[in-house]
Parts: C-alpha cells; structure tokens; sequence
C-alpha cells in the first residue's frame, strides 16, 4: 500500500508521517508537492500537520486551492483512503471534503500536550484494529482544534455514526474536563459519508514509537493497511 | 477603486478572542462593555469589479461559511 504525503509550504509534520508509515509492514509512503495535480500510483493520502501557507487568512484556506487538493477531491470521490492530522483536518475541512470548521481553542492558547481518546466507533477504515470504548494516548498540538459545526450537522454526524474519536480522561469518560480545546461533543476525529476521508487534531504519527511515549497511533495507519487489503 | 470586505464569526460561533477583548477593556476601565466580537477587514485594490466574481471570492476564499459572515463595502 502506497501512501502519497501531502507538502505545503508550512507543512512540519510531513517527515513523521513517512517515518511512522516507512515503518510499518506493508506500507511505504512518499512526498508529493502541493504543486503537482496528480496522486497516480498512490492508494492512499495524508494531509499533514503544520501550518500550510502560515496559516494566512484561516488555518488551510489558502491550501484548498492548492492544484494537489483537486487530486486529493478526486481521489476521495474514487473512495481511496485520505487522512487529514491536525493541519490536515483544518484543509480538508476547508475543502469540503469534511463538514464543520476548527477555530480558535476556547482558551486562546495553542496547546502541546498528550490527551487520551476514546474510540468511538471501529466500523471504519480508519479504526477496524482498534477497540471499541478503548482510548488512546496521543498528542495534540494545535490553537485552532476546538471542532465547531451547527446542530444539525452534529445529529448527522451522530445519527451516521461519523464520530470515531472522542476526547476523554484515561478511563474514557467524555466529559468536559477532558475536552482540551473546546470542541462541540468532545470532537477529535470525525469520518465523511461515504467512511473514506477522515480527519483528527491529534497526531497519530507522533505516537507510533515507544520512545516517544506512545505506540496508540499506530492502530490508525495499520487500520488503514487492513482496510486496503480487504478490498 | 477600493473595496472592503468585513469578515465576521457568526453569532452562532463561540468568539473567545472577542471575549479575551473585552475582558480587557473592561480592565482599562471602560464602562458598560457588552459583547465584543473580533473579525477582520480585507481591502482590496481593484480596477473592475465583476460582481458575482467578488461575492464568490468573499464566500469561498475571505470567508469560511461554516463559521463566518462576509460583508462587501465600497
């Protein structure tokens, strides 16, 4: 399984993510420049995290209109598999490819810091190796995570089972001292439609060596690997 | 010929920098501060305007829908 790696200007957590796949079995990754227009040969897509284009005018405004991103729609529309972490979410977002928006986090400060997840649902390409109502220990780093949408956006994304991450404290309870950033219903992965394109704040490619204190993020990407397969 | 383009968080948008804001002034002393609410304002030089051109730049590009109200000032 190919996995391209998205590189905007700005992008800083591009060379985690072909460290992280590189690593494990059945998966190489490679770069692919924001300028390019097509994904040929790849099966799948990260949209990194970072802050594509400084983060002028609102975090991935400016690289939505990037010729990569109308592959990257293209891609989603074929049902390949695309990922977007922290930056990456904030783009696909912005794209379309995601219903809701991030904005600033309700205490104005940019946070770094561990978090615990709970896996809300595994009926996902994104989260079939990991276990349900488990949770996850995975960093995030970001000001703008808190993941706004209007209340009718939220029941769909309930009603269709589209929230796949949860932020929780260790024992997996959503409440609202574990909500980092503000987000509505403690939100920090949610999936599309069609189950295909996902996006998440927390940076699972940060989390996929022991020495840097966690293997959690592993699950994610080697979900991925398991739903290609199956195809 | 200059336009403006005035950028704001929905109501509907929690706006804490607007908060932080007034938070502030209220520290200063200023009496009788209500709400606050940050946006930005973007001006634009510009020859001709194509208008539909504008309003779709000011939707897709100046403003995220989702979040934000656009609104165009010349």
């Amino acid at each position: 399984m190919k996995f391209a790696v998205i590189q905007f200007p700005g992008s800083n957590c591009d060379q985690d993510c072909i460290r992280a796949i590189n690593d494990l079995d059945g998966a190489t990754a490679d770069y692919v420049w924001h300028k390019d227009s097509s994904l040929a040969g790849f099966d799948a897509v990260v949209v990194p995290g970072g802050f594509s284009y400084g983060d002028y005018l609102r975090c991935g405004a400016i690289a939505r209109f990037s010729p990569i991103m109308q592959a990257v729609t293209k891609a989603a529309a074929e049902g390949k598999l695309i990922i977007g972490i922290c930056n990456g979410f904030q783009i696909l977002c912005e794209t379309r490819l995601l219903p809701g928006a991030l904005v600033r986090n309700r205490d104005l400060h940019f946070i770094c810091e561990h978090v615990h997840l709970r896996v809300e649902r595994t009926d996902s390409a994104f989260t079939n190796k990991l276990t349900a109502n488990s949770t996850l220990h995975v960093p995030i780093a970001h000001g703008e995570g808190c993941y706004f949408a209007d209340d009718a956006t939220l029941n769909e994304l309930k009603a269709e089972n589209r929230i796949l991450l949860r932020y929780s404290d260790a024992q997996g309870n959503v409440t609202e001292a574990a909500n980092p950033n503000g987000s509505k219903e403690n939100i920090a992965g949610i999936c599309n439609s069609t189950r295909n394109v996902f996006g998440l704040m927390p940076h699972p490619e940060r989390a996929c060596e022991a020495r840097l204190g966690s293997t959690d993020g592993r699950g994610i990407f080697e979900s991925m690997i398991t739903a290609f397969s199956a195809q | 010929m200059k336009v403006i383009v005035n950028v704001m968080p929905k109501p509907s948008v929690l706006d804490p920098q607007g908060a932080a804001t007034a938070q502030a002034m209220k520290h200063l002393g200023l009496e009788g501060v209500g709400t606050v609410r940050v946006g930005k304002q973007i001006e634009i030089e510009i020859d001709e305007v194509d208008e539909a051109k504008l309003h779709e730049i000011a939707r897709d590009l100046l403003s995220n829908p989702v979040i934000e109200d656009y609104e165009i000032i010349r």
